[in-house]
């Protein structure tokens, strides 16, 4: 079942959280909402599954507008962000309400609860109350009672926020091959980009109310539309620089921009991440180092900065190395694989070059990449 | 290694005796002395005088029997008001709230006697209604309903407050999610709702009825305390102490008494099963997750 909302607008008194979104998830797509908090993503996905009305704009599923329609009636499975499981009933109960207050006969539900407990392997707990259960339990019981009425569209509010770093890996593979294996159109919503690359079909980056991009997982990886995309994306190092006919500079390094159109000099920003930039031991204390690597094809001139090394910190397979250009007062931080950076043998106080692999610069106007 | 310590800091021996036993003196001393005295004197002639006392004056049973019926009543309004105000209090927001939350503890802050005579005003044979009341022949001050109206008013917040508080602790996605499952308004407050909050519910109930019984201030003012007909239990025990009738004055009181150590009681069971369910409550709301109890190897189905 494929889902269309188009120019929703939500304002909750002065505060505008939706601000005319359109949103299309195709049939059988998995579809991450990406962004901070207070960007409007669960928002966004309550109004789809009817708990929250819209200011303005309409729902479609399958091209039936069912804006008006009540949650009751929309066959859409919610799982909340703490699973809301009820508390006083059992696992079994938990998973057999949707089919309870639709009169489905009691053999049929036995049937059905029991066919989903071994969906979510969760067979033989179905007596357990929700407090007795693990998280990662209680987040399959609160599918599996999403999944018993059937629905159409299956919509998950940060269906993994409240676990633990290793089940949450786990279930997210895991809802990945269920998701394979059942087709069902489902939405997510997260503030984890990893969680949104590993496990969507398509990506949509919420901020302020508005989608900021949206494509696949590659795509928005490697082609961030907008500098908030691109900062929201992971640490990335943003400097103040100028373009002027055709280059944008950077400490003086010129990155050239085959689009921009030749003209009056403005200031840009830069954004370069940490690990798109390669460090050398500087050559000497003359100053800066011709670098001529195949990894940045002479876009940049293969001029490098001079910098110096502030701290080098180990973080599992990459080691983060925190530096300070020559005559800048901001830090830059490069990201380096762990076995490069040994060799390097970098420490505190040493005299580096920096060459960018690649950077992006974002104009008042259209971007330009290198 | 040791075991976690309760106190951070040690009082020496004597000084934790010394509190313990002045705390012990004072609640001896000004609650639990003066109740046994009242069953002491309910009793110094025996049961059956008790029992007399109680069953062979016609204006006593009749107290008893107004008491029985008023104060059930006045529960039961204040149940279904205090539902009803903190489920629109803890679920919504809306121009007044606060306004209304406010308003709520009113009965609280305002002596009894001053509740008792603002009925009087609205409702007594000179009051803003008494002509239309007249006009239709209804009765409530000095009568049966004029009682239940005091009671109700005194009693107003018992309820609604012990569950706001619950409600708001519990929040709306459970009942979210039974409706997004497909449940009707009433599926959700009689399976979701209501069994959430059933024992704050009752401990607001136990707690009003307690009220409601015990009332004298307001229905005092209502009542025009006349024996036999709009005297309640403890109306009735100050009427019989000024007429010298200390005896049965106690015998009545100590009923009353008795009611309060029944309360007591349940007030304690209840408050055991509430802490009970917020600890659920809290368990559910953390996460202790052990990977090794999520067998999801292998293929999903």
């Amino acid at each position: 079942m494929s889902i269309h909302a188009r120019g929703i607008s939500k304002a909750f008194g002065s505060f505008r959280a939706l601000d005319d979104v359109s949103l299309d998830v195709a049939d059988g797509a998995l579809v991450a909402l990406l962004g901070p908090s207070g960007s409007g993503k669960t928002t966004l996905l309550r109004i789809i599954a009817g708990l929250e009305s819209a200011d303005a704009g309409t729902i479609e599923e399958d091209g039936v507008d069912i804006t008006d329609r009540h949650a009751r009636q929309r066959e859409v499975g919610f799982v909340f962000q703490h699973y809301a499981l009820f508390r006083h009933m059992s696992v079994f109960e938990n998973v057999a309400f949707g089919l309870r207050v639709r009169k489905v006969p009691g053999p049929e539900v036995t049937a059905r609860v029991e066919e989903l407990l071994r969906l979510v392997r969760l067979d033989g707990l179905g007596g357990r109350r929700p407090a007795q259960l693990s998280g990662g339990q209680r987040q399959r019981v609160a599918l599996a009672r999403a999944l018993a009425i059937r629905p159409k569209i299956l919509l998950l509010d940060e269906p993994f926020g409240a676990l633990d770093a290793k089940v949450r890996v786990e279930l997210r593979q895991w809802l990945r091959r269920l998701h394979d294996e059942i087709g069902m159109t489902s939405v997510f919503v997260t503030h984890d980009q990893e969680e949104a690359f590993e496990l969507a079909d398509e990506v949509v980056v919420m901020n302020h109310g508005r989608i900021e991009q949206r494509g696949t997982p590659d795509a928005v990886f490697d082609h961030p539309a907008t500098p908030f995309v691109m900062d929201f994306l992971g640490n990335v190092n943003v400097f103040h620089g100028r373009v002027e006919n055709g280059r944008a500079f950077w400490h003086g390094i010129p990155i050239e921009l085959p689009d921009c159109p030749e003209g009056q000099a403005q200031e840009a920003r830069v954004y370069l991440r940490p690990h798109e930039l390669d460090i050398r031991r500087a050559a000497g204390p003359a100053g800066p180092a011709r670098v001529g690597s195949a990894a940045n094809g002479g876009t940049n001139g293969g001029t490098s900065l001079p910098a110096s090394v502030l701290r080098v910190v180990r973080s599992g397979a990459i080691t983060r190395v925190a530096c300070r250009p020559h005559g800048s007062e901001s830090e830059l931080h490069v990201d380096l694989p762990a076995e490069t950076a040994r060799s390097l043998a970098l420490e505190p106080g040493q005299e580096i070059s920096i060459t960018p692999r690649r950077a992006r610069v974002f104009l008042p106007g259209p971007e330009y990449e290198i | 290694m040791h075991a976690p310590r309760r106190h951070t800091v040690d009082a020496p021996a004597a000084w934790s005796a010394a509190l313990v036993a002045a705390a012990a003196a004072i609640v001896g001393l000004f609650i639990v002395v003066p109740l046994a005295a009242v069953f002491a004197e309910a009793f110094a002639d025996g049961a059956s005088a008790w029992w007399a006392a109680l069953v062979h004056d016609p204006d006593t049973r009749h107290a008893i029997w107004l008491s029985l019926t008023v104060a059930p009543v006045a529960v039961a309004v204040n149940t279904i008001f205090g539902v009803a105000a903190a489920w629109l209090i803890a679920r919504f927001r809306f121009p007044g709230r606060s306004l209304l939350i406010s308003l709520v503890d009113v009965p609280f802050s305002v002596s009894p006697v001053v509740a008792g005579l603002a009925l009087v005003l609205i409702f007594g044979r000179l009051g803003l209604l008494g002509p239309t009341l007249a006009w239709l022949q209804w009765k409530i001050i000095f009568a049966w309903p004029g009682l239940v109206l005091a009671t109700t008013f005194v009693t107003l917040p018992l309820v609604v407050r012990e569950l706001i508080p619950v409600m708001e602790a519990i929040g709306p996605d459970e009942e979210m999610a039974a409706v997004s499952l497909g449940a009707g308004g009433w599926q959700v407050f009689t399976r979701i709702t209501l069994p959430n909050i059933r024992w704050a519910l009752l401990h607001g109930i136990v707690l009003a009825n307690a009220r409601a019984m015990g009332e004298f201030g307001a229905v005092y003012v209502v009542s025009g305390h006349i024996a036999g007909a709009t005297d309640t239990m403890p109306l009735r025990v100050e009427k019989l102490f000024q007429e010298y009738r200390t005896p049965a004055s106690m015998a009545v009181a100590s009923v009353l008494a008795g009611l309060a150590l029944v309360t007591l009681v349940a007030k304690f069971v209840i408050e055991r099963r509430m802490e009970a369910e917020s600890r659920d409550l809290a368990a559910a709301r953390t996460v202790e997750d052990s990977p090794s109890q999520d067998n999801l190897q292998g293929s999903a189905a």
